[in-house]
């Protein structure tokens, strides 16, 4: 059982940081939206308070985790051009699903709208944790405030799920593989 | 009249909200700010080849660290001009939105491929 470097990122960026991300936005939109529709939100204790500002840091520095990874380890490798001599293009993602008709639209739609659209996550989350750690309590007296924290997450929810879900297809695609070899565990004759 | 009490029985806020409003258009500004450039990147060679800051990743590189300086300086300043002020939040945060909803459409390729 092995696995490349290559694939070891790709695991790591969507996997770790980009699912993770994902799967932190449904609870924090589910504490701003207990918090937004009431009138007059219920008092959280200090303990509580505290857990999600904790809460909406490390999702800060997981949204900005798989962007950057995204954009600065995997994107080169999927991007990469291939030598002008007939090569083997499993090596080249970009290159093998625009080789190919029925899988050009993976690129220039899922790759095109991915690469730009997951950026609004992380700027969305950081805004959110920024005026959640500032106004804490003090929330409860703007609600129109709360509207506009609740709807950003959402939007930070929208985008993190279109790049996770074209990220997921493009590597089901075209995965992005190659690098040194990592051996997780030898075979054994049965 | 114990502390908490007195917190429970304020009903004004006691921090204006024009720090919330900054963080808030600041937000819609720095993401349709990298839509904007996304959509100028592909629509002109020039301004492709201005935003490859790095070459491996080509233009995204550039795209999103001007468009993340752009957001951070925004913030900056509308931060310092409405920290201590009162400001019309619901009308702020239409903006914000607004340029939100631009943002995701501008990145939408057979939306750009429209214009």
């Amino acid at each position: 059982m092995s696995i490349t470097v290559r694939s070891l990122w790709t695991l790591i960026h969507g996997m770790g940081f980009g699912a993770l991300y994902l799967l932190a936005c449904s609870g924090a939109i589910v504490e701003l939206y207990r918090f937004t529709t009431s009138s007059i939100p219920s008092e959280p204790t200090p303990g509580q308070q505290r857990f999600l500002k904790i809460y909406l840091i490390a999702m800060v520095l997981l949204a900005w985790a798989a962007v950057l990874t995204g954009a600065y380890a995997i994107y080169p490798w999927y991007r990469a051009a291939p030598p002008p001599a007939p090569v083997d293009l499993s090596m080249f993602p970009q290159r093998l699903l625009m080789s190919n008709p029925a899988t050009t639209g993976w690129h220039s739609l899922g790759m095109e709208w991915k690469e730009h659209v997951a950026w609004f996550a992380p700027i969305s989350i950081t805004m959110v944790a920024f005026v959640f750690i500032r106004y804490g309590r003090d929330l409860k007296n703007h609600r129109p405030l709360r509207i506009a924290l609740l709807s950003f997450t959402l939007v930070s929810f929208l985008a993190a799920g279109i790049a996770g879900f074209f990220g997921a297809m493009l590597n089901k695609s075209a995965p992005v593989q190659g690098g040194r070899v990592i051996q997780l565990s030898r075979g054994q004759e049965k | 009249m114990t502390r908490a009490n007195n917190f429970i029985s304020t009903d004004t806020p006691s921090l204006p909200n024009g720090s919330g409003a900054a963080a808030v258009l600041s937000a819609g500004i720095g993401c349709f700010a990298v839509a904007a450039l996304a959509y100028g990147g592909d629509k002109s060679a020039l301004v492709k080849s201005h935003l490859t800051f790095y070459k491996p990743t080509g233009p995204l590189s550039g795209v999103t660290t001007v468009g993340i300086l752009l957001w951070l300086l925004t913030w900056t300043i509308l931060e310092w001009r409405w920290r201590n002020k009162t400001i019309a939040m619901g009308r702020t945060s239409a903006v914000a939105l607004v340029l939100l909803g631009l943002s995701l459409a501008l990145t939408f390729p057979p939306g750009v491929d429209l214009f």
